[in-house]
This record gives C-alpha cells, structure tokens and sequence, in this order.
C-alpha cells in the first residue's frame, strides 16, 4: 500500500508542561481527598462531644505561619528561575533553583521543628495519626520538589538550558504552595 | 524539550542462539531487555500479560468460592475471608485495571501517530509498582492479610501493596493522558484522535483523579491500622473506606477502552466513514464523566414507586418522587446512557451498505459483545441502587461487577486480536475467534446473571453452579485465547501486509509488527479517517 507523506517535524506539543500540569491535579486530588477525609473524621469526633486536638497538644504556629511564607519566596524564585531560562540566562537561572531548594529545605527543617515542639507520638490516638498522615504526604511532595529543583538545577549548570522544564518546575512549587495553604488552613487553623 | 527515548532495545531473535552458553546469555539478554525496555508496545504487552494472569487467577478464586457457595466442598472458614479479598482485587486491580491500560498503553501511540509514549520510563516504572504491589497483596493474603485477615502485619502489607498499585496506576495513565495530548501526529486535532485514543484519555484521566484519593485514603488506613487503630475501624475499615475503588460506578470508569474498542471496529464493518464523531465521543466522554462524578457517591436511593401513582394525591408526592430520582437517576442513568449513545452509533455504522462485503473485525465481533455485557453491568447497578428492590446485601451487586469487568474482558480480547498485526506481526484466525467470542458472551452471561436472579429470588444451589460453570468457561476462554496466540506466533509468519482489516486509522500505515519508533516519517494527517484517505487515493489512482 502506498506511503502517506512524511510531514514535518512534529511541533513542540509542551509535553513536560502537560505532564506537570496532570501531576499537579494529582496532587490536588492527593491533598483534596485526605482534607476532605480529615474533615469529617474531626466533624464526627466533635460532634459525640470529644475534641479533636488532644489535650495538651499545641501546634507552634509561628514555624507553621513563617512556612507559609515561604512558600511565597518559593514561588517567587521558582518564577524567577523561568524568567531567566526565557533570556538563556544559566547564571541566574541556576542561582534561583539553588535558591528555591533551599527554601524548600527550610520548610522541611520548620516541620520537623513543628513535630518536636508538639510532642505527639504517631500511635496517640485518630488525631496522631492523620496529622502524620497529611504533614508525611506533604513533606514526601516537598522532597519530590526538592529533587525536581535539583536536577533542574544540574541540567542548566551542565548546559543544558532548556526553558520547558523550568516552567514545569514552577507549575509543581504553584501546586505545593496551593496544597501547603489548604493544609494550614483546615490542619493548622481550624484545628 | 523531549522525553522521547531514541535509544533502541537490545532485539534478541530466536535464530541467534547457537548453543547452550548462548542460548541461556539470550533466555537473561531477552528477560533484561523486556524488563528494562521503554517500548511503549513492550510495557503494554506486559500489563496485558499481567492482566491475562491475573484473570486467570481470577477465575480460579471464584471457581473456589462457587465450589462453597455451591455446597459441592466446604472451605475452611478463614480462608473463605481471604478468598472473598481476593476476588475483588482481583475482579479489578489484577484484571480489569491491567488489560484496560496495557491495550492503551500498546497502542494509542500507534494510533496518533507519534515515535513512543510519552514519558516511557514513568509508564515502565508504573507497570513495575502495579507488578509489585500485585505480588505484596497475594503474599498478604496468603498470609492471613487483607481486609477481613487476622494477621497486623499481613494488613498493613496489604493495604501498602495497593497504595502501590495505585500510584503504579496513575503513573501509566499519567503517560497515556500526555500521549494523547501532545504526541498527536501534524494535523490531527482532538476532533480526529481516533475512537479508541479517545476513550483512553477518558480513562487515563480518570484515573488521575480517582487514584490519588484512593492512596491518601489508604495513606491514613496505613497510619491508623499500624498505630492507633481507632479512627478507621482497623482492617474491617479497610472495606468502609476504600470499597468504592472496588465497585461501580468506579469500574464503568476502567472499562471505557474495551467501549473504545468497538468505536474503533464499527465503522470497518462495512468501510463507512463516522459521520458526527462528536456524537461517540459525547458518549464516551459521558460515560467517563458521569462514572467519575459517582465515584464518590455510594448512596442508596430510595424509590418508593411500587403502589403508588405518581399524579394521584397532593403536589408534594410527585416532587419527593422526582427530588428522590434526579440523584438516582444522575449517577446511574447518565453512564448508562454514554454507553447507550455509543452502542447505537455503532450500530448505525453496522448498518449493510450496498455491494460492500461485511468486514467483520475481532474488533466489533469482541467490542460488542463486551459492551453488551458492560451494559448488563450498568442496568444492574442502576437497579442495586433502588432500596425498594431490596438487593443491597444479596449477591446482585457481585452480578453486576462481574459483567462489567468480564465485558470489559472480552472488549480488550477483541483489541489484542484486532491490533495483533501490529504488536507481533501476526493475524489470528477470525474462523477460532468468533467462537471464541461467542464462548466468552456464554461464560459472561452465566458468571453474572444467575446472581442477578438470586438477588430477587432466595438463594439457591443451582445458581452458584450456574456461575461456577460461568467462571470455568471464562478460564476456558482465556486459556484458548492465550493458546491460539501462541499458536499463531510459533506459525511461520503470515505476513498480513500493513492493513489486514481496512483500518481507517494511523496505525494501519505502518508495518506489521510496527517497527521500534513506530514510524519511519512523522505521518501528516489530513483527515479522521487517514489510512481509509491513503487506500481511497491508491483506488482512485489505479
């Protein structure tokens, strides 16, 4: 049977984007079904009038609050990273993921500090366990983020600047920070 | 930037092997190539591969529980515990869920035109989480694990191998999803992705979204079951939990490439091109949309229309009726008539065309049989969800189950036969597969609608055999499937020419077997149709 014509090169289609853009919703759908789930597991505990937070138990807020920040500089270095990868700027570039691992790295250093501060241990009750449950899920995504950023990083260090991979980068830090703000709110906040 | 792979796989051919040293160098050359391999039809073929046993192992674990329910043995009680475990694992992470994403793992890069999946390595990796988690969860339920088990440590392995499997899961329908949406060959817009891509993008997204609830949930199972114990009921909580990845509507959402199947055989059966596509891929779309939207809603409805005329006495009867069946009616009816939408479009393009002998392909023959049982399926559920009929605790459900993932069986058997071309070079026999197929409706039918009877009837011994003879022909089908595979691969090839069915589709332009990078050229696309477009021009030409 006849050949159909070769055609041109397939255009960029934006796979990493639309990979990073599909592993976000995951994540949201990750983080959404364990809120939600933690939810009504606190609706069902106060409302047989027992509390939630066990007695005793504190949760340090200024780590939990200056994390939320964070993630503010996060985004911002992830953003800057991108905007230097579009002038093919590899200093900056690998500067501003340098930078975003860092910060990501001290998110991880404040919830390790919130987990010694609050002095629960995994096997004291339904709270202990899904507290650990959320933050665990949460820090194994930022130690995700961190090998992303690294290797980001590694690939423009060792010259290979390309700009695709670097708003991926920055799709999945915009996912985290969003995930971090509904887990302060609903874990941190409400309580 | 790309993530396609240009490396090209070790190929170990049988007429290489000289004598035993090498023969052996070729037996571990072969088992590292296919392991390691990121050919997109090699990870296919082993999720389907992985299917087919877990199907098989399906069979045998209801052949056990008919056997008691029949009263023909009696099990040992405990054991009956892991059996029933076993069966809906089974049903769905070893059977339904591997043959359903192998088929499209195989072939939707075939059909858009594109050298490899996207993302290779992360669909390799998936296979090989789903494999693993697959082998913890028989180790723990042989050993007193799962979720009605008696052993801690056996239930804490068990509910871990499934958040593997589902992370394995999402990590190859993560590569499917991407592959339909940016490896589409120049020219095929989303309005020409063939039917079959089509409902694998449906199903891959859906499982984007429906696994990662299913792992934080089983996140929490962990966390609760290994040190409290408290908030989630221990291992019997493992079933109030996670029952719903189990079930319907969760599974219409897995079934939707063996529905794809027949989109992509009917309009072969006599050359027409699919006038209003939208129209099957409404249908599609509804099915995977509507299953997603009742993933989350396990209610019973109640219905309470027996004895009652809807028009008759004061207005607020009729609105309590219709405020009691638009929720009913939304998640059980909407599927339901996907498939509907579907099914009739098929069968508008079966309609005989003048002068044109029917060009039968595994594809319909399979397809709609497969979809016929998956409608079953869905008819049933609708019905399991009326609290009048009073079915909830009887075995409709499991009827009801059985014809969604055996039709979703035979859907994907009929893909495997049709795409056999491509993946091994090869054309099984249409004279052994239509039995086949017929044999594979019988055991279907008898595996699952008994317990449809039962549900309304009391129980009885002669519908348990009736579903256990079911279970024993689908073993039969199967196997006789596997075997006339293998039989036509040991054959001397046949050489079926590059479109052996008059496919219509992107595939059907390259050789059998498709070569490592699928395409010698990047295809230009012009039409839905672009092998029917190429056969016309060579026609007209001649």
């Amino acid at each position: 049977m006849q050949a159909l014509e070769a055609g041109p090169a397939p255009a960029p289609r934006r796979q990493l984007i639309v990979g990073s853009a599909l592993a976000s919703v995951a994540m949201v759908m990750l983080t959404g079904g364990m809120l939600a789930v933690w939810s009504l597991q606190r609706r069902r505990t106060v409302d047989v009038g027992e509390v939630w937070l066990p007695e005793g138990v504190t949760i340090p807020e200024v780590p939990v609050n200056v994390t939320l920040l964070a993630f503010i500089g996060i985004c911002t270095f992830a953003q800057w990273a991108v905007y230097a990868a579009k002038r093919n700027d590899r200093g900056h570039a690998a500067f501003a993921l340098g930078v975003t691992v860092l910060t990501a790295v001290m998110v991880i250093n404040a919830q390790a500090f919130v987990y010694s501060e609050m002095g629960l241990g995994v096997g004291d009750g339904t709270y202990a366990a899904m507290f650990y449950a959320v933050t665990g899920m949460f820090m194994a995504l930022m130690a995700i983020g961190i090998v992303f950023s690294a290797v980001v990083a590694f690939r423009f260090i060792g010259g290979r600047s390309d700009r695709e991979i670097v708003a991926a980068h920055a799709i999945y830090w915009y996912t985290v920070a969003a995930i971090f703000a509904a887990i302060w709110f609903v874990v941190y906040i409400t309580k | 930037m790309t993530t396609l792979d240009p490396t090209s796989d070790t190929i170990v051919r049988s007429g290489d092997v000289v004598d035993d040293n090498s023969k052996l160098e070729a037996v571990l050359a072969g088992v590292a190539d296919w392991s390691t391999s990121t050919d997109h039809k090699k990870i296919g073929r082993l999720f389907l591969g992985g299917g087919l046993l877990g199907l098989l192992a399906t069979v045998v674990v209801n052949v056990v529980l008919g056997i008691e329910r029949a009263d023909i043995a009696t099990v040992d009680q405990d054991a009956i515990a892991q059996i029933l475990d076993a069966q809906r694992v089974s049903l769905v992470f070893a059977t339904l869920l591997p043959l359903s994403l192998g088929l499209c793992v195989a072939i939707v890069p075939l059909q858009l035109g594109a050298r490899a999946l996207a993302f290779p390595r992360l669909a390799a990796a998936g296979f090989w989480l789903w494999f693993g988690g697959l082998v913890f969860t028989v180790i723990a339920l042989a050993n007193d694990g799962g979720g009605l088990g008696g052993n801690a440590d056996m239930v804490d392995l068990f509910i871990a191998s499934h958040g593997l499997m589902a992370i394995g899961l999402a990590a190859a329908a993560g590569a499917v999803a991407t592959s339909v949406l940016t490896t589409r060959a120049p020219g095929m817009t989303m309005r020409r992705v063939p039917f079959f891509s089509m409902s694998a993008l449906v199903t891959a997204l859906g499982l984007l979204l429906v696994m990662p609830v299913l792992l934080g949930t089983l996140v929490y199972l962990f966390m609760d079951h290994r040190n409290a114990r408290q908030g989630f009921g221990g291992n019997t909580g493992i079933y109030e939990w996670a029952l719903w990845v189990f079930t319907q509507p969760t599974t219409f959402l897995f079934a939707i490439p063996a529905i794809g199947v027949l989109a992509e055989g009917a309009p072969l059966l006599f050359r027409l091109r699919t006038p209003a596509r939208g129209v099957m891929f409404a249908g599609l779309g509804l099915i995977g949309f509507a299953a997603f939207t009742g993933v989350a809603q396990q209610a019973v409805h109640n219905l309470p229309w027996a004895g009652s005329d809807l028009f008759i006495g004061d207005s607020n009867d009729v609105r309590t009726k219709l405020d009691d069946a638009l929720p009913w009616a939304m998640f059980n009816l909407l599927p339901l008539l996907g498939l509907v939408i579907v099914v009739l479009m098929s069968l508008f393009l079966a309609k005989p065309a003048k002068g044109v002998r029917p060009n039968l392909t595994p594809a319909f023959a399979f397809g709609f049989l497969g979809a016929g049982m998956v409608l079953m399926g869905m008819l049933g559920t609708a019905l399991f969800a009326i609290e009048d009929l009073a079915l909830q605790g009887t075995v409709f459900e499991e009827g009801a189950l059985i014809y969604v993932v055996y039709g979703a069986v035979l859907g994907v058997m009929g893909g495997v036969a049709f795409w056999a071309p491509k993946l091994w070079g090869r054309t099984l026999p249409a004279a052994h597969l239509l039995p086949l197929a017929g044999l594979g409706l019988l055991a279907t039918v008898l595996a699952s609608l008994p317990s449809y009877v039962e549900g309304f009837d009391t129980p009885r011994d002669v519908y348990s055999v009736l579903v256990l003879v079911g279970h024993v022909l689908m073993g039969l089908t199967v196997l006789a499937f596997v075997g006339l595979l293998a039989k036509t691969l040991r054959a001397p090839a046949d050489e079926p020419g590059d479109n052996p069915y008059d496919g219509h589709t992107l595939e059907w332009t390259t050789a059998s077997p498709a070569p490592r990078a699928n395409f010698v050229d990047a295809p230009t696309v012009m039409s839905s149709e672009p092998s029917l477009d190429v056969a016309t021009t060579s026609g007209s030409d001649t």
